[in-house]
């Protein structure tokens, strides 16, 4: 299964949904799209699935156009983000459903139906009704519902969003390691960059009816193409600067230079610096910053920790509290220094 | 607290007992009352003559299964054209769904009978549908007073009563069933039947009683637009009650078919359950 996705557009009147977008999903691969609200990725799994009609563009699955299909004849199936369980059915009922495609007999539809059961760990519910589960459980049910026809692609829309914490991040290793034991195409949709970067192979980070970036989650996260993916995939305490000959930074505004290890091109950037690879107290790091502590705030495992520089930017790091909370508390109003490696400096293109 | 909620579950109370339960009881009294000359004409006792005459004598007992059978049909026919609209009322863009549920009940700003009349007028020998028919080189027909006029009239009297309790059930499905249907490769047709369908039934089953139940006694639009041969127990009861002057066979025949009018729901409740 190769999905191929080119130059795709969705317009609703006046407003770009998706602007000219481009993707290409490989066999067996969790893709995950991540985005805020209304930056589009619901349209595309839309478009995908045919209950969106682009503009402009292809889908193309395995070389097949998908764009004269109906949704009932495309080879993709969809995990909705309110389940939309048949109410009037039963469990079996509803798995069950997508297997008539095919004419499949009632006893190979039982016996889909009764694997499914098991591979979602709900034995013994086929006779339940949607409305007798528990969310999680109805969130099993509509998974299994999506993966009994054996779609070559599956698309899931937000699908642990309405299940609570602890149990979020259960179904989360659950679902990467039924994608994997499968080897079906999952494309997931998520407004949570926990879940897209423990979950994906690749994530897409959507920004107005685009995609920003595309990368394994490493890539994307250590080298973030742009402020935006740099910011919304992570935090990140963001600089101007300009690159020197010699490949060093300059900060003007705080007269500084900034070692980043690499040769990069002369001229304007912007500097970002993740919070969790800054160093609070002078650790012998080649890169400093010094300035007054403005606010701490303790988290359990980690340590924030808010420094004002020089010229009143606000920078804010993390800290694991390896050795417990004494060891770094400091006294807020006083100086502090900033450190960090060469290697965790972020350059990013100017706005 | 307590008494102002007494009070407001009064009115209600009130209201049942005196324009339901006293109606009720008087007509039930006089059903087991015995003709006579006089005013009122019939004399109060207890018997069962009344009842087991309008029971057993053919002249009421075909004019009731007629009824039931004229009632089935006009909610056939009317869930039949009424689905369809309250369904396409539903799928309507949401500017557009107010105007067409006003279209729906646009026929109550007129006065029953005035619409009756209005019928008479388009189906009569020399109407407005003849003089198209005429027009056409097909020729006059006769329209007015056949099965016909009859079935036409009640169909588009009780059709409102039919599409706005489904458009109300329909338009609270969610659509994502719909999508989730056709995701896992339904057609259109198997969407209709196995989604929007059975979920839709409660709305079906609420129609079909506002339609059925007042069209089984329907008195006004068989006399006034039907044969005469299409005896209705509407029909008969009037005929009893104005022109024989004999109340206590029009209350039975009113008893009975209250009774019939609250078994086949019953029964229809029963069936489904099983």
């Amino acid at each position: 299964m190769t999905l191929q996705i080119t130059g795709l557009a969705v317009r609703y009147g006046p407003v770009t949904a998706l602007d000219r977008l481009d993707l290409t999903v490989a066999t067996g691969e969790l893709f995950v799209l991540l985005g805020g609200s209304g930056s589009g990725k619901t349209t595309l799994l839309r478009a995908i699935a045919g209950f969106v009609r682009p503009a402009e563009g292809r889908i193309l699955l395995d070389g097949t156009d998908l764009a004269p299909l109906p949704p009932h004849r495309r080879p993709v199936n969809t995990m909705f983000q309110s389940y939309a369980l048949f109410p009037h059915m039963t469990v079996a009922g509803n798995i069950g459903f997508g297997m008539r495609r095919r004419g499949a007999s009632r006893a190979a539809i039982a016996a889909r139906v009764a694997e499914m059961l098991t591979l979602v760990r709900l034995e013994g519910y086929a006779q339940r009704r949607p409305y007798q589960l528990s969310g999680g459980q109805q969130q099993r049910v509509a998974l299994a519902r999506s993966l009994a026809p054996n779609p070559r692609l599956l698309l899931l829309d937000e699908p642990l969003s309405a299940l609570d914490r602890g149990l979020r991040s259960d179904t989360r290793g659950e679902l990467v390691r039924l994608q994997r034991s499968l080897g079906t195409s999952f494309i997931l949709v998520t407004h949570d960059q926990e879940e897209a970067l423990t979950m994906a192979d690749r994530l897409g980070v959507m920004q107005d009816g685009r995609l920003a970036q595309i990368g394994t989650p490493a890539e994307v996260y250590e080298r973030p193409a742009t402020r935006f993916v740099a910011e919304f995939l992570g935090a990140a305490n963001i600089l101007p600067g300009t690159v020197q000959a010699d490949g060093s930074v300059d900060l003007p505004q705080l007269g500084v230079q900034v070692r980043t290890g690499r040769p990069a091109t002369p001229g304007r950037i912007l500097l970002a610096l993740r919070p969790e690879r800054l160093v609070v107290g002078d650790a012998g790091t080649p890169n400093r910053l010094s300035g007054v502590l403005a606010e701490q705030a303790y988290a359990g495992g980690t340590l924030t920790s808010t420094v004002r520089l020089a010229d009143g930017t606000l920078i804010r790091t993390s800290q694991a509290l390896r050795d417990g909370f004494g060891s770094v508390r400091l006294a807020i109003g006083g100086p502090v220094t900033l450190g960090w490696q060469p290697e965790a400096c972020i350059l990013l293109p100017p706005e | 607290m307590r008494a102002g909620r007494t009070f407001v579950l009064a009115v209600p109370w009130a209201w049942l007992l005196l324009f339901l339960a006293a109606p009720l009881a008087i007509v039930t009294l006089i059903a087991v009352a015995e003709p006579a000359d006089g005013v009122p004409p019939y004399r109060l006792t207890w018997t069962l003559d009344n009842l087991r005459l309008v029971a057993t004598d053919p002249l009421y007992r075909n004019a009731l299964g007629l009824s039931l059978k004229v009632a089935a049909v006009s909610t056939l026919a009317c869930l039949l054209a009424g689905y369809p609209m309250a369904l396409a009322i539903a799928r309507a863009p949401a500017r557009w769904r107010e105007t067409l549920l006003l279209a729906v009940m646009l026929p109550f700003w007129t006065g029953f009978l005035m619409r009756i009349n209005a019928w008479i007028g388009l189906l009569r020998d020399d109407g407005w549908i003849n003089t198209l028919l005429a027009w056409l080189g097909i020729g006059r027909l006769p329209l007015l007073y056949t099965d016909a006029a009859m079935y036409v009239g009640i169909v588009y009297t009780y059709l409102p009563f039919l599409v706005l309790p489904l458009y109300a059930r329909l338009s609270r499905l969610d659509p994502e069933l719909e999508h989730a249907a056709a995701d896992l490769g339904a057609p259109p047709w198997r969407v209709f039947l196995r989604i929007i369908l059975p979920l839709s039934l409660p709305g079906v089953w609420a129609g079909c009683a506002l339609v059925f139940i007042p069209a089984v006694g329907e008195y006004v639009i068989p006399e006034l637009l039907g044969g005469p041969q299409a005896q209705l127990v509407g029909r008969v009861l009037w005929g009893e009650f104005f022109q024989n002057r004999d109340w206590p066979t029009a209350a039975s025949v009113a008893v009975l078919l209250l009774v019939v009018l609250l078994a086949v729901p019953a029964l229809l409740v029963r069936a489904l359950r099983r």
